[in-house]
């Protein structure tokens, strides 16, 4: 029954495959408007780069910005030129860069954007403006350097640069392309997020000329970029240039905070390198040129280099020993029994030591902290005492990290029972006399100058500090994270603080500090360091706060290789001191004798034994 | 008894070959639409598995384990169980206002952790099976009114329970089950009837119903006036015929009342674009537009594999599913398309072969029931986006991605290819 129904619908069924087939037929073969209309109708799915925060200076100067510049795209498959001299003279780049480029983008895709020409200025924009009729299939894309308004605080701020495919492959939430552009180090890698704001889409109708001719769907479908959040950085740029003068010629650092807010008015890494440089064209060759400099200028001293704190570390003996209880003002020590060298002179109390850097004196009293208990043999003895002085040392910010606003902070050595035991391989394999150098900032203690920066803030301070940043607001609202308003307490009460200071005080008048050091009419207070080093001549460091009442600035200088600390970073912080307070320096000679010492022959010397090390046997 | 296990050697491997076939360049289309030479994903990378391109393979793996289950299963359940199927399907469909979710804008969906089922697109396999089963009674009888009413019932309620929940497109398909009907005995004039009220539909749309009463006065007189020599002209006849016209006339004025007052305005405009792309250049006419540009963009050879440009960013809508024809078109061209047409039809007709082979009406009617479903979704699929259909949201069965659409279409084939293997053991009664 009804069998032949079946041919029946299978007509019905052959008719309408007929009418799509000739509707097809139609559509694709006859009718080339369509085709036309693909190309005159192709969306192009722009990225929007937004600008990238900026930064700015304490007292609201421009430090970074952005300038505009224009990426020329080309679609192989549209783009005809059809006098190949009017283009290259247009555009400025010869025969062969032309046929290179283009036979490289068509290797690529014929219908897809390769980029041709790199970074052209708003005024090269501009003269090719009126000729880009002539050259269908080509169109720009606008881009935005890193414009930097002063060559100084270079290190701190970072550089932003094409992100690396490690990077690229790391990353969590999978925001980055490749050939973005990404903060690398400093605050611009540290505040990256904040920085980089929201990337936009917006997908645009366009021609086969290469023409926008508007908004795909009338613009529903673009999000708009929001633009990065400016950072409104503590760092006072006039203090930060005058710094990086006086670090010029030298291999070192310079940390400068105002005490009771942690904020860092200038911090100098030596030797630094102009960021600038480090924008667009130039990036990979100069970047080469950094990167196998051996003086390293690429890296953050400050937060970042290891060195022993040598003598200021005796400041932190003279406030541990008196909470601790084994030392006061009145304790006196002599020169007797002690295994470290030390000037001629009598028995000093600890003002005295202080002013003098009595290395014997901090002998005694680091043994009086680590053998003063009960608990059995001298390891045993020893075990519990540096645990009991490394648990209050580490209040002080050493051996962690302080949390500043940087990339790559180093934590630094504190040494503490854990450590010796693996150094020593083994509990009660080691006792005081193997780590007493640790009393005089030598041995197996090492620091950062931001460490030490944030030592003369506790000081000035008398017992706290908030955690030092580069950064005190962010954004419109110029919020910042509560970390950085928070002061964190060291335990060690302020009253002991007193005699520290004025042992400071007296180390800069008629102390370590030498004449150069001395600022007439500001009471600055410090103490001199000089870090041993293996390789070459010591670092001279120098820590100090002023003025001593009501602190406002303390701050921290390391010059490598430069020998004895009141003699080189003592000069060359009283004279950055002595700017901040006063917005000027009297003492002119002294700021053209530290401009001009050239410590680099020193550090240049260490390089090439370094290189070398069999020729320092001999 | 029967053993229901040696079922490999029977099944129709020409039939699987299709559908493999299908299943595996749909995936590739569906690949390609999502395919961003931006960011390729490689398919170790999970990311992978979150597209479109991912999530279908993970329900083309889904689907051979549905295959399985429906190979296994005797095949008597299907007709024993019929009744069961389908009024589970109505409790789900009558259930999913309340406890489903909403999904692309329409209230129809079920979720079962991340799995989203749409009950009206396995509803059609239901229906189908019931009106089989119904069909197997010999006495049943489609010449017959009271007959015809009962099929229309079965048909008729998982309609309007799918037009409940907003989805007039899936309901619309229940109107292939004509062809179903008609392989069956259902007179000629039923199906006549329905493409003649399609064009009154449409022609209500676009003039006024005064002119659609003229013209068909002008066609009445022109019949009386040509009537052939053989028929009687005696007054019953004339008046037989005064009494068809005036039903045609009031139909045509029915139809007009529905279409004007009945119809959402969006649901007009759907159909109104067809004749004129530019009536709603950006919304609706824009959806047609950019669909026959993309595939019209094809040329006679296409693009290549991953090459289309028209079909890549997302802007022909809903490109991997309902749109996924624009990519064939685009990519392959106008070989591709008259390839994949013809392997369609050459599908369909292997299916009504097999179905004629069938023994038992059950089997018979299931599996033109299955054709028909088969043949409106490749009907509406591929005329809308080449704008001879109005858009409306009917996958290209095995083409388009979706996980409820690729097994609803697994399921329905399979059902029929599972009787067509047991057909010597089934009786035709
Ligand atoms: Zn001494």
């Amino acid at each position: 029954m009804f069998s032949q129904r079946r041919n029946l619908i299978f007509l019905f069924f052959g008719i309408v495959g007929l009418l799509f087939i000739g509707k097809l037929f139609f559509l694709q073969v006859i009718d080339d408007t369509y085709e036309k209309a693909a190309d005159n109708n192709a969306i192009r799915k722009i990225i929007q780069i937004p600008f990238r925060g900026e930064v700015y200076d304490r007292y609201g100067k421009l430090i970074v910005y952005n300038t505009p510049v224009y990426d020329l795209y080309m679609i192989p498959r549209k783009a005809v030129v059809k006098d190949t001299n009017h283009f290259c003279r247009v555009f400025r780049v010869t025969k062969e860069y032309f046929i290179k480029t283009t036979q490289r983008a068509r290797a690529y895709s014929r219908v897809k954007p390769s980029l041709f020409l790199k970074h052209l200025s708003k005024e090269d924009f501009a003269s090719v403006q009126d000729a880009m009729v002539d050259f269908p299939g080509f169109f720009f894309e606008t881009n935005a350097f890193r414009t930097y308004q002063s060559h100084s605080f270079s290190n701190a701020l970072g550089y932003v640069a094409e992100i690396s495919p490690t990077a690229l492959e790391d990353q969590k939430d999978d925001y980055y392309r490749q050939g973005d552009y990404v903060g690398i180090s400093g605050i611009e890698s540290f505040y990256e997020e904040t920085l980089r704001g929201q990337r936009g889409v917006k997908y645009r109708m366009v021609n086969s000329n290469g023409v926008e001719k508007g908004d795909y769907k009338n613009g529903s479908l673009n999000i708009n970029p929001i633009s990065g959040n400016n950072l409104y950085t503590s760092i006072d740029l006039a203090i930060q240039e005058y710094a990086d003068s006086l670090m010029q010629h030298k291999v070192g650092s310079l940390v400068a905070i105002e005490p009771s807010t942690g904020e860092i008015l200038a911090m100098v890494s030596a030797p630094s390198y102009d960021a600038s440089q480090l924008t667009g064209n130039n990036f990979s060759k100069y970047y080469q040129q950094l990167a196998l400099d051996p003086m390293k200028p690429l890296l953050n001293r400050p937060p970042s280099a290891y060195y022993r704190p040598g003598s200021t570390f005796k400041l932190v003996q003279a406030l541990v020993g008196q909470q601790l209880g084994f030392i006061g003002p009145g304790t006196v020590f002599s020169h007797a029994g002690a295994p470290v060298k030390c000037h001629g002179h009598g028995p000093v109390d600890l003002r005295g030591a202080i002013r003098v850097s009595c290395n014997p004196y901090f002998y005694h009293a680091f043994r009086k902290m680590i053998y003063d208990n009960t608990t059995g043999d001298t390891y045993e003895r020893s075990a519990k005492g540096l645990q009991r002085w490394a648990d209050l040392v580490a209040n002080f910010g050493f051996g962690r990290k302080l949390g500043v606003d940087l990339g790559n902070e180093k934590k630094g050595i504190l040494p503490n029972v854990e450590y010796y035991n693996s150094v020593y391989k083994g509990e009660k394999m080691w006792k005081f006399s193997n780590i007493y150098s640790i009393s005089i900032g030598e041995g197996e203690i090492v620091v950062s100058p931001l460490k030490m920066a944030n030592l003369a803030a506790i000081i000035a301070n008398r017992g706290w500090y908030i955690p030092p940043h580069v950064v005190k607001g962010v954004g419109l609202q110029k919020s910042i994270d509560p970390f950085y308003k928070t002061p964190v307490k060291v335990g060690v009460e302020s009253k002991y603080f007193n005699v520290v200071i004025d042992g400071m005080e007296d180390a800069v008048t008629h102390g370590t500090v030498e004449a150069d050091g001395r600022i007439p009419d500001i009471k600055m207070v410090g103490k001199t360091g000089t870090s041993q080093n293996q390789k070459g001549k010591d670092h001279s460091i120098f820590i100090a706060f002023a003025p001593r009442d009501n602190p406002k600035i303390a701050i921290a200088v390391f010059v490598e290789n430069a020998g004895f600390g009141g003699s080189a970073a003592a000069p060359i912080a009283s004279l950055v001191v002595e700017k901040y307070l006063k917005r000027k320096v009297d003492r002119k000679a002294v700021e053209t004798k530290f401009m001009n010492m050239n410590y680099l022959p020193n550090a240049y010397s260490v390089v090439r034994k370094k290189a070398a090390p069999d020729s320092t046997k001999k | 008894m029967t053993d229901s296990n040696h079922i490999q050697g029977r099944i129709d491997w020409i039939t699987v070959g299709f559908y493999v076939l299908f299943v595996g360049l749909g995936w590739l289309n569906i690949y390609s639409a999502v395919y961003s030479p931006d960011a390729p994903l490689a398919f170790s990378d999970p990311a992978f598995y979150n597209s479109n391109a991912g999530k279908q393979l993970v329900w083309i793996g889904t689907s051979f384990v549905l295959i399985i289950c429906i190979l296994v299963i005797d095949f008597r359940f299907f007709e024993s169980f019929a009744l069961f199927i389908y009024l589970g399907l109505l409790l789900l469909l009558i259930a999913v206002p309340f406890l489903g979710v909403t999904i692309n804008g329409s209230h129809s969906w079920f979720k079962f952790g991340s799995v989203t089922i749409q009950p009206a697109e396995f509803a059609k396999t239901a229906t189908a099976l019931l009106l089989a089963k119904y069909l197997n009674d010999p006495l049943v009888n489609l010449t017959k009114f009271p007959f015809q009413w009962k099929a229309a019932l079965i048909i008729g309620i998982p309609m309007v329970l799918i037009i409940g929940s907003n989805e007039t497109g899936s309901a619309l398909v229940f109107a292939s089950f004509m062809i179903l009907l008609y392989r069956e005995g259902l007179p000629g004039a039923y199906p006549a009837l329905f493409i003649g009220g399609i064009v009154l539909f449409v022609s209500a749309l676009l003039v006024q119903a005064w002119i659609i009463l003229l013209v068909l006065v002008i066609l009445a007189g022109l019949l009386v006036l040509f009537m052939p020599i053989y028929m009687q002209r005696d007054p019953k006849t004339y008046l037989r015929l005064s009494g068809a016209i005036a039903g045609i006339m009031t139909l045509a004025l029915l139809v007009d009342w529905v279409v004007n007052n009945v119809l959402k305005e969006h649901q007009r405009n759907r159909i109104r674009v067809l004749i004129d792309p530019g009536f709603d250049p950006r919304g609706l006419g824009y959806q047609v537009t950019q669909s026959k540009i993309a595939i019209g963009s094809g040329g006679f050879w296409g693009k290549g594999f991953l090459g289309g440009t028209q079909t890549k960013f997302d802007f022909v809508p809903e490109q991997s599913t309902d749109m996924v024809f624009c990519t064939i078109g685009e990519e392959h061209g106008f070989v591709g398309v008259l390839l994949m047409i013809i392997f369609f039809l050459g599908f369909l007709w292997r299916l009504m072969y097999l179905a004629d082979l069938q023994r038992s009406r059950f089997a018979r009617a299931y599996g033109f029931g299955l054709v028909g479903i088969l043949f409106f979704h490749f009907l509406v699929n591929i005329g809308m986006t080449i704008g001879l259909m109005p858009i409306m949201g009917i996958p290209l069965p095995f083409f388009s991605y979706g996980g409820s659409s690729l097994w609803s279409f697994t399921i329905l084939l399979f059902i029929f290819l599972k009787l067509d293997s047991h057909r010597s053991d089934m009786l035709s009664r």
